[in-house]
């Protein structure tokens, strides 16, 4: 048994919405497999829930007019790994996201979930931040949008004000047209683990793929938040495809990324993976381009 | 009745095939019944109060607000519970007091002797009841200072542990010598060659937690408990509560695994205290997988410094072990651990001047009991990680080396009298070098390799007793019933805790008596009530040490059946035999009457009723040895600090196999367990306080199905002429040679000598560097 | 606070009354007497709860019982047919020797069931990908993959799908 104060149920989002404003101190509840476990651990004992599980509206994937994809929160891993837009045009997050947990954790653990927890650790956060993803919230007052580099505030904490819930993820077409990613995750296990490292990488490569004409490095794990390394992205755009890119990326991502000691990994372990899943993930995406290393 | 071995091995039809499970199709549809499928309706929950400091004396406990909570029955606490020390350790009682176990404990402890320790326990209405006034106990400490690592507890002035016992945290330093070790070494041009070598602690993740429920039945307390030793739990809980034995039953269902944490006594004895408190009413007491981490036993971490003086040819002239066995905070099995552990060192290479010393020291961490081949991984990680480290300083070839130093048929064990009886390893080496492309491969890796991504091939053996004579007792009963059909009810004392007892039990049965497989009937359950005498599941006995008191029982049981029929048929007894569940003549196997029907006459005859049953004893005062080898290849990814398996198979040399299958299950699982010691899995104390820091299952790392790469069984079958029908040891032992096969491949890719287990990726991050493989 | 839930067990339509504080888990096992759903860690770690939901797995105890209204759930219970005879991947875990202590047996079975029902096979890693959320400690997974392996190619042959 679950030591739960309230359980509120929400079936639509404007349900939701208003459940939230009424309890505010409520925690959303959508897969629960970070909530529940948070619960049993006594770290959110007593809590009163709103289950946003139910709402159906919440779930799928879909390509807007513009071309943009549109992945809705409560759609679970498997359904976005699965999904045949996600695997004909963001494959890296469709691979990413199928690295979390098990099969039975990528069946109730859902995308929004994943990141509105704020954890650095998400599986999808550091592709979703390399693809430029914008989120769509609703609240009180209404719906707004806002880049998903913005979002993450610290350790657990994420850009939702009172009364509000992620209600889409957003990548635009921009993001993935012509563009080859890769994910690494490094853990101490192949499955049910947490990320050690994560790495997440696309490239768009000039016509002749000879050089670079776009690049995105974002990085779980490195940093309190997941975080982009625009730096190295600065430093190898227009460079020519070769070794002194990779070379160049490996040094360049330390600048933007500032990775802490704790008892899964020391920082200085975690650097050479940073130094290390950058060259591989990188070249890696450059290889899908096409480009030859 | 004297019971030889069968020699006719070759009529055998059962012993050796690989008949499926008894407990199989009960296990796949779920109606087999664990302890929680054994509830009644209504219960109280109870939970344990652990403390959150490492060493301490508890001053104050304060459950006012805690016994307001809704749904609270009782709060018991260190001050209530009585003056009785007990052991928990799942050896034979010692009926000589200076061989008894250390009774070290109490059912809640008031002198905390490390993060996690049992200070009080509430029993509630439900879960949440139960949790709720757990946190509003208050507890005042007096804190001490503690000590995590063996070498300093054992210091003069380390902080003490157990002060009420004696005035030193050391509970025995043991050292045995075989020859003269100082003489010995003066042999000119002798190489020494000495290092230390490390292992972890680790726990046993058996799926199903640690858990009991007891509540009173007929004025007797009754428990029913996931445990490997129901009859040694008996005896416990009488020592512990002070009722008396024939007041307490343990039953025993089905086990979700116990790997050794189950051979000691947990949460018994306090379960059964806290519902005698309560008149009786059924408690329950379920430990969380969190508890089942740091509050029940873990693997003894272990230090050694192992010191080799070899001649050039490839011989020892002498050979010195000492070890620092980390027991933790109780005595539990204490030091029989690192007792087997430098026995083993010996036993292996026995043939030089050895000189052992062994501590185990309390300190003020888990405590650490039985796990899976008890001691052995651990000196098994070191002596195979220095004999490579030998070779490979004097350029001896590692198989050879091996060969050439190892055990061989005929010794006889100067410290223990265990005697060799039967060894295939020989043979299983070559087999597995065979297999694997060990020789071709160990020279193509071993030098030159220079990219980032390298490969290597490694090998460990390994010796195992089989039981535990004669440093314990080793004693088993059995007993057979004939039921009207001609079936038996097969009754064990042993116990099925995964490892497939029951179904080689049942083929032994049906083997010696003649009958079909299907005509045995195993009871699952030992009910300490009506079960026969076993010591339980440990020690990888009980095939062989158990499997003999069914053989004696069957003989029994057959001449039995074979004395009634022949009042049925009017022939000599002695003239009969069974076969196919037929009784049928000695010499010319002609079938005279069915089994069946001598059964049915028997139990209902008008003149001549008999309830054909038998009952033995097996004293066992004999053990052997089994053996095997591992072979591990593997890849080495530098940069990234991570180590693929691309191939790992085991041969063993365990006598005659029973039951190919269940055998090659046996083996898997140890192999598993190894590949975890090898790779991954380390409990990880906070060094400050000495919390475990990754007490479930995300954060301690067993492999999953992926990190578990294809597993290679193969076997060599030896007749060892002690085991009931030439079988040997073989629960345990896989789990031995794999840690070291895959340090020793590791070296053998990179150059790199790692000397501490588990080879986990920031380890080799730090060796790569200091090596100069992973640059700045 | 209590609540209805409907859902389907093992094809049967049921209607329980559950805390809506329970898991999934809790209702299965105290409600619908499913002994085969085992709780081994109560966090979604070891995979010994796993039941199928709408035909995939799922973790039971880290599953709210109020989510289940309206969902088509199925134990290893319900596996067995009306006559007592086994499903074939539960007879392959028996003949392949993949049963040892049997805690976390039906677990995997759950788990096996969308690999052994899909119209294509997988290798042996990709059934390893598949059982990745169960954890077994007796049997080192080679005689679990074994089965499951058995089980899809007797399965693609009755379909016509492998020679």
């Amino acid at each position: 048994m679950y030591d739960v104060n309230n359980i509120y149920e929400a079936f639509s989002i404007e349900e939701a919405v208003r459940l939230k404003v009424e309890h505010p101190d409520a925690k959303i509840i959508a897969g629960g497999s970070d909530v529940l476990i948070q619960i049993r651990e006594g770290k959110l004992a007593g809590v009163d829930l709103i289950s946003i599980q139910m709402i159906d509206e919440l779930r799928g994937v879909s390509m807007l007019p513009d071309g943009s994809i549109l992945i809705k929160p409560l759609t679970s891993f498997y359904e976005v790994t699965y999904n045949e837009i996600i695997e004909r045009y963001l494959p890296t997050l469709g691979y990413a996201v199928d690295q979390v947990g098990g099969p039975q954790i990528r069946n109730i653990g859902t995308i929004g979930g994943n990141i509105c927890n704020g954890v650095t650790s998400a599986d999808s956060a550091a592709t979703l931040k390399a693809y430029d993803a914008v989120l769509k919230i609703t609240g009180p007052d209404g719906k707004r949008t806002m880049p998903y580099l913005d979002f993450s505030l610290g350790v657990g904490k994420v850009d939702l004000r009172e009364g509000e819930i992620l209600t889409g993820i957003i990548v635009p077409k921009e993001s993935y047209e012509r563009t080859y990613g890769h994910y690494i995750k490094y853990a101490m296990r192949k499955a049910m683990d947490i990320a050690t490292m994560s790495c997440s990488a696309n490239v768009r490569l000039s016509k002749d793929l000879k050089t670079v004409d776009r690049f995105r490095i974002a990085f779980g794990v490195a940093a309190p938040v997941p975080t982009r390394a625009v730096s190295a992205e600065a430093a190898v755009q227009g460079m020519p495809v070769g070794e002194a890119l990779l070379d160049t990326v490996s040094k360049a991502v330390l600048q933007d990324l500032n990775p802490r000691s704790s008892w899964r990994a020391g920082k200085e372990f975690r650097l050479q993976l940073i130094k290390e899943m950058a060259r591989r993930c990188t070249k890696e995406a450059i290889t899908k381009a096409g480009g030859k290393i | 009745m004297a019971v030889t071995h069968d020699t006719h091995s070759g009529n055998r039809k059962i012993i050796g095939s690989s008949v499926d499970r008894v407990d199989a199709r009960a296990k796949v549809t779920g109606s087999a019944a664990y302890a929680e499928d054994l509830m009644p309706e209504k219960y109280l929950t109870a939970m344990v109060l652990h403390s959150t400091v490492a060493h301490a004396n508890v001053v104050k406990i304060d459950i006012s607000k805690a016994l307001e909570v809704k749904g609270v029955v009782d709060i018991v606490t260190c001050f209530d519970v009585p003056d009785l020390p007990f052991p928990t350790a799942g050896h034979p009682w010692s009926t000589e007091k200076k061989h008894q176990d250390i009774a070290d404990r109490l059912l809640l402890n008031r002198h905390v002797r490390f993060y996690g320790d049992d200070i009080a326990a509430v029993v509630a209405e439900n879960d949440i009841a139960c949790k709720h006034a757990l946190k509003l106990i208050e507890v005042e400490y007096e804190e001490l200072p503690h000590v995590f690592d063996a070498q300093e507890a054992a210091q003069d002035g380390a902080p003490l542990i157990h002060p009420e016992r004696t005035d030193t945290n050391v509970l025995v330093h043991s050292s045995y010598d075989v020859g003269d070790y100082d003489e010995a070494i003066k042999e000119p041009g002798l190489v020494k060659i000495e290092r230390n070598y490390q292992t972890p602690i680790v726990q046993h993740c058996h799926i199903e937690g640690v858990n009991s429920f007891a509540y009173e039945e007929q004025g007797k307390m009754v428990c029913v408990s996931s445990t490997q030793i129901p009859h040694i739990v008996r005896r416990v809980c009488s020592q512990a509560t002070g009722l008396p034995m024939g007041d307490i039953r343990i039953i025993k269902p089905y086990i979700g695994g116990g790997f050794g944490n189950k051979q000691d006594v947990l949460t018994e004895p306090l379960n059964i205290f806290l519902s005698k408190r309560l008149g009786g009413r059924c408690v329950k007491l379920f430990y969380t997988r969190e508890e089942v981490f740091v509050s029940t036993r873990v693997r003894h971490a272990m230090n050694f410094r192992l010191t080799s003086w070899v001649r050039k040819d490839g011989t020892f002239a002498a050979r010195k072990v000492l070890v620092y066995s980390n027991q933790g905070a109780y005595a539990s099995h204490a030091h029989a651990l690192a007792a087997n552990a430098v026995n083993a060192y010996r036993m292996m290479y026995p043939y030089s001047a050895i000189h052992g010393d062994a501590y185990t020291v309390y300190t003020n961490l888990p405590t650490a009991g039985a796990m899976r081949a008890y001691g052995i991984p651990q000196i098994g990680f070191a002596l195979e990680s220095h004999i490579d480290d030998i070779c490979d300083e004097m350029g001896f070839d590692r198989i050879e080396f091996r060969l050439k130093n190892m055990m061989k048929i005929g010794y006889r064990d100067p410290q223990t009298t265990i005697t060799c009886h039967s060894t295939g390893l020989a043979e299983c080496i070559r087999k597995g070098a065979e297999f694997s492309d060990f020789l071709r491969k160990q020279k193509t890796y071993g030098k030159g390799q220079t990219g980032p991504v390298r490969r290597g091939i490694g090998m460990g053996i390994f010796c195992y007793k089989t039981g535990v004579y004669p440093i314990s007792l080793e004693t088993s009963a059995c007993r057979m019933v004939l039921n009207q059909d001609g079936s038996i009810q097969l009754q064990m004392g042993a116990t099925e805790i995964g490892q497939g007892a029951d179904t080689v039990f049942a083929q032994m049965a049906a083997e010696e008596l003649g009958f079909s497989f299907n005509r045995v009937h195993i009871l699952s359950t030992q009910d300490t009530d009506v079960t026969p005498f076993d010591t339980g599941a440990y020690a990888s006995r009980q095939t062989y040490v158990s499997g003999m008191a069914v053989k004696k029982t069957a003989r029994k049981m057959k001449s039995e059946i074979l004395a009634y029929a022949s009042t049925m048929i009017h022939k000599d007894p002695g003239d009969l035999d069974i076969e196919d569940d037929m009784v049928v003549h000695v010499g010319s196997r002609e079938p005279l009457i069915a089994v069946s029907e001598v059964a049915m006459e028997a139990c209902y005859s008008l003149t001549n009723s008999k309830h054909i049953a038998a009952e033995e004893t097996h004293h066992c005062t004999d053990n052997t040895y089994s053996f095997g080898v591992c072979f591990a290849e593997v890849e080495v990814d530098i940069p990234m600090a991570q180590i693929q398996v691309l191939n790992i198979v085991n041969v063993h040399d365990s006598g005659t196999i029973i039951n190919t299958k269940t055998a090659s299950g046996q083996v898997h699982g140890g192999m598993s367990m190894g590949l975890g010691y090898a790779l991954s899995e380390r409990i990880i104390i906070d060094e400050k306080t000495g919390r475990v820091l990754n007490n479930n299952l995300l954060d301690y790392k067993l492999m999953t199905s992926m990190d578990t790469p294809e597993l290679h069984d193969l076997f060599v079958e030896t007749d060892d002429p002690t085991g009931p029908f030439g079988n040997k040891s073989l629960g345990e032992p896989p789990v031995i040679p794999v840690a070291p096969a895959i340090r020793n491949a590791v070296k053998n890719a990179t150059g790199v000598a790692i000397d501490a287990n588990p080879l986990y990726p920031e380890r080799l991050f730090h060796a790569f560097k200091e090596a100069g493989l992973i640059g700045e | 606070m209590r609540k209805d839930i409907h859902c389907t067990v093992n094809g049967m339509e049921r209607e329980f009354n559950v805390d809506v504080r329970s898991s999934l888990l809790e209702m299965l096992r105290g409600e619908e007497h499913a002994h085969s759903v085992k709780k081994g860690c109560e966090v979604g770690e070891c995979g010994a709860c796993t039941v199928l939901i709408d035909g995939r797995p799922f973790v039971s105890c880290i599953y709210l019982a109020i989510w289940a209204e309206g969902k088509d759930i199925m134990t290893s219970e319900g596996l067995v047919d009306k006559n007592g005879k086994l499903s074939d991947i539960q007879e392959a875990f028996i003949s392949e020797g993949a049963v040892q202590c049997g805690f976390c047996t039906p677990g995997f079975i759950m788990s096996a069931i969308p690999i052994i029902n899909a119209d294509r096979k997988y290798s042996r890693d990709e059934i390893k990908k598949w059982i990745a959320g169960n954890f077994c400690r007796c049997t080192g997974y080679q005689k679990i993959v074994d089965a499951i392996e058995k089980t899809q190619e007797k399965r693609l042959r009755e379909k016509g799908l492998l020679k």
